[in-house]
């Protein structure tokens, strides 16, 4: 199996055999991050832009280590130091560091396709870091990694994402993935935080949440950020955790094996209690471990590492 | 100077003539319209082949002058219309500074004198500043040229100074033009909602946000007894409110661009901006029911909403890129494609949409029609060329168009404008 694609800008471009071999391939690098010595020798002399519009912790850490354990060199570039303040377009920051010749560019921002608009611009591979509530792939890989670890197949799986399902580019490319490789997807959520039409997407769609943990093997809670209350898309914080908060009481209506998942930064005590993100069903931190593997092999294979280093 | 259009298919709605004819112009009228003219002292074109049509005219052109010349300038906008098949274009007042008074109005028109023989038709502003309180001085406008009005690019929306506007407009026998939109229900999205949206994660304009203000619009039409016109109709509750308000009577009339019945959001997809307008690219059953309201006459009107925007402005992230694409010069070959040749819309009622529909709606008496004594403007076009705008060929200032490199079935050939012909490339 080889992997042909020159981007990955969303779950979308990608069918399930792509899918397997990204998670084979991060299994086999997950290895490299225990060794006493962190690095292999990959992408040498390859250089990785990190292009972040969006503040960012997790995901911009996570892809710089794995670009250091993978040997490439590193650029990060954030909006609030950049030119951008001086009212440079994204076209031409883009246009600007690729005199610099870089080979990828691993790209976080706040509109929808703005990776779309860079591929454009460059011969460079481009990640997607996260664009708007578009897609967010190494996020769903990560998830997958991890969902697959604890699961050991996708095929029939229940999996329930709950939360502000309208902003979030984790549901998206969640949803696509898990539906790829043959999971069943149910979103949840107030009905204002659940675009219209978000059942087109192939994924049960509702607003009970105790009814929808019911028989699931995955509970995915997503981030509820304070803006969204204030611009009325729901009364109250408490209200909010009153309804759609995973407690420990409501996880034992979903199945005995599940599993509770969050792609982080938790608000605790809104989206979900303290005991259950400290809990032995959390895969929480294992999910932030994984992310490091999943962006090594997603760089590594589009930026081809060599045959040689693939074979083994 | 006489001048002879031999042997065309003659199209003319107003008159239900569809036969061919030979069509002799004479100092800038239609002098006879006749079988086989003998007329040794004019010179021939011949349209053997071509269906000659009143001249085009488009009621929603956006010409950027003053202000915006980087992205368009009344000579550039009127060289796209002429080559597009336009013999007059309505030229929308968001300029810099607006048209609400006289002297921008006479602005317009002394720039557009000389530069192009398309004729412009400035709208002027319903509110002072497009900003939606204060009536703009109407008849001051009316004296200095304007037959229509409107704030397009925004809504009008307080009622009550949407009723003043169409009762006073009415009484000076201005057209009011309103750009229908909820602006509290649009909510700052980008694009339709709907399930591409929803996949995209760009924020949806639901249809209901043009549907509610034109049930309103209807509404004020019917209380003042006084002609609406609605601009850009986009979707199918729209023209099913506009279709049940004609039957009742009530005076409105409407219009529905190229695009809104030539692409659905799917288009959305690849995130090119240049998709992006407002009202938005709707879904198909909304294309299906614009090209149903084209057929039966719901809408009146095919006009452009020809909008151009500086490359630089367009080449950004799609949620920031400004609404809008040029038009001018893909519009006819469209009607021509989507609606005439797959038999959705006929021909007739096509030619009645883009020259009868206008002249009628701006009060154009010697416009919009083919007979003795009219206005010698005629468009000539063929429904079976082939036709691609190719960026080279583009004569509006700036390119933001879709439809740029695409094949499509139906040309314009020459646009005759007070008795002279100008061959389309």
């Amino acid at each position: 199996m080889s992997f042909s694609h020159k981007d990955l800008l969303g779950i979308a471009d990608l069918n399930a055999d792509e899918i397997t071999y990204i998670l084979d391939t991060a299994e086999k690098m997950a290895e490299v991050s225990h060794r006493p010595m962190k690095k292999v020798p990959a992408l040498r002399g390859k250089l990785v832009v990190n292009l972040f519009f969006e503040t960012s912790t997790r995901t911009r850490s996570s892809f710089e280590i794995a670009e250091k354990r993978l040997s490439a060199d590193t650029l990060n570039f954030s909006a609030s130091a950049s030119a951008v303040q001086k009212g440079e377009s994204l076209a031409d920051t883009v246009l600007n560091i690729d005199r610099m010749q870089p080979d990828c560019y691993v790209m976080r921002h706040a509109s929808p396709g703005s990776c779309h608009l860079i591929k454009r611009l460059t011969p460079a591979a481009v990640v997607n870091a996260g664009d708007g509530a578009h897609e967010h792939p190494t996020q769903a890989l990560l998830d997958a990694m991890t969902i697959r670890q604890r699961k050991g197949s996708f095929k029939g799986l229940q999996v329930l994402i709950c939360g502000d399902i309208a902003h979030s580019r984790v549901v998206r490319s969640n949803v696509h993935l898990l539906n790829k490789v043959g999971a069943k997807v149910t979103v949840c959520g107030p009905a204002t935080l659940i675009p219209p039409h978000f059942e087109s997407l192939g994924v049960r769609v509702t607003s009970d949440f105790e009814k929808a943990l019911q028989g699931k093997d995955v509970v995915m809670m997503l981030r509820i950020q304070l803006e969204r209350q204030q611009r009325g898309l729901f009364p109250s914080l408490l209200e909010y955790y009153k309804t759609f908060g995973l407690t420990e009481q409501r996880l034992k209506l979903a199945n005995k094996e599940a599993i509770v998942m969050h792609p982080g930064p938790m608000n605790r005590g809104v989206e979900i209690a303290s005991e259950v993100a400290d809990g032995p069903y959390s895969v929480i931190l294992d999910q932030v471990e994984n992310g490091v593997a999943v962006r090594m092999a997603v760089l590594y294979l589009l930026l081809g590492g060599g045959e040689d280093e693939a074979s083994h | 100077m006489k001048r002879l259009i031999k042997n065309g298919r003659v199209i003319d709605p107003s008159s239900g003539t569809d036969e061919t004819l030979d069509v002799l112009l004479e100092d800038g009228s239609i002098a006879r319209v006749d079988k086989r003219i003998q007329e040794k002292s004019a010179e021939v074109f011949d349209a053997t082949g071509l269906i000659v049509a009143p001249g085009f005219i488009d009621m929603h052109v956006h010409l950027r002058e003053p202000g915006f010349e980087r992205k368009e300038t009344i000579a550039s906008g009127l060289a796209a219309a002429l080559a597009g098949g336009f013999t007059g274009v309505c030229c929308m007042p968001n300029t810099d500074p607006v048209n609400d008074c006289a002297s921008v109005t006479q602005y317009v028109l002394h720039k557009a004198k000389g530069v192009s023989p398309v004729a412009v038709y400035p709208v002027g502003a319903i509110t002072k500043g497009l900003k939606g309180e204060d009536l703009a001085p109407f008849a001051e406008l009316k004296e200095a040229g304007v037959r229509a009005l409107s704030d397009d690019g925004r809504p009008v929306t307080r009622s009550s100074v949407m009723r003043r506007a169409l009762e006073y407009a009415g009484s000076l026998g201005l057209l009011v033009i309103d750009h229908c939109e909820d602006l509290d229900l649009a909510e700052g999205g980008v694009m339709n909602e709907g399930p591409v949206s929803a996949r995209l994660g760009l924020r949806g304009i639901p249809a209901d946000a043009e549907y509610l203000p034109v049930r309103r619009d209807l509404a004020l039409s019917r209380l003042t007894g006084q002609r609406l016109h609605v601009a850009h109709v986009s979707t199918r509750r729209a023209v099913e409110a506009i279709r049940a308000a004609k039957k009742k009577r009530i005076p409105v009339t409407a219009e529905a661009t190229p695009h809104h019945f030539a692409l659905t959001d799917a288009a959305c997809t690849a995130f090119d901006s240049n998709t992006k307008m407002n009202p938005p690219l709707r879904d198909q059953e909304d294309v299906d029911g614009i090209i149903e309201g084209l057929a039966d006459g719901t809408i009146d009107a095919i006009a452009t909403d020809h909008a151009p925007h500086a490359y630089e402005e367009k080449f950004v992230e799609f949620d920031r890129a400004p609404n809008g694409i040029i038009g001018l010069q893909t519009a006819v070959s469209l009607a021509l494609d989507r609606l005439v040749r797959s038999d959705r819309v006929s021909l007739k009622r096509v030619v009645d949409a883009f020259a009868c529909a206008p002249a009628r709606l701006l009060g154009l008496e010697r416009k919009g029609a083919i007979r003795e004594g009219m206005d010698a403007d005629l468009t000539l076009f063929s429904p079976r060329k082939e036709f691609c705008l190719q960026e080279k060929d583009v004569k509006s200032l700036s390119r933001n168009s879709p439809f740029l490199g695409q094949k499509l079935r139906g040309a314009v050939v020459a646009t005759v404008i007070a008795g002279s012909v100008y061959s389309v490339k």
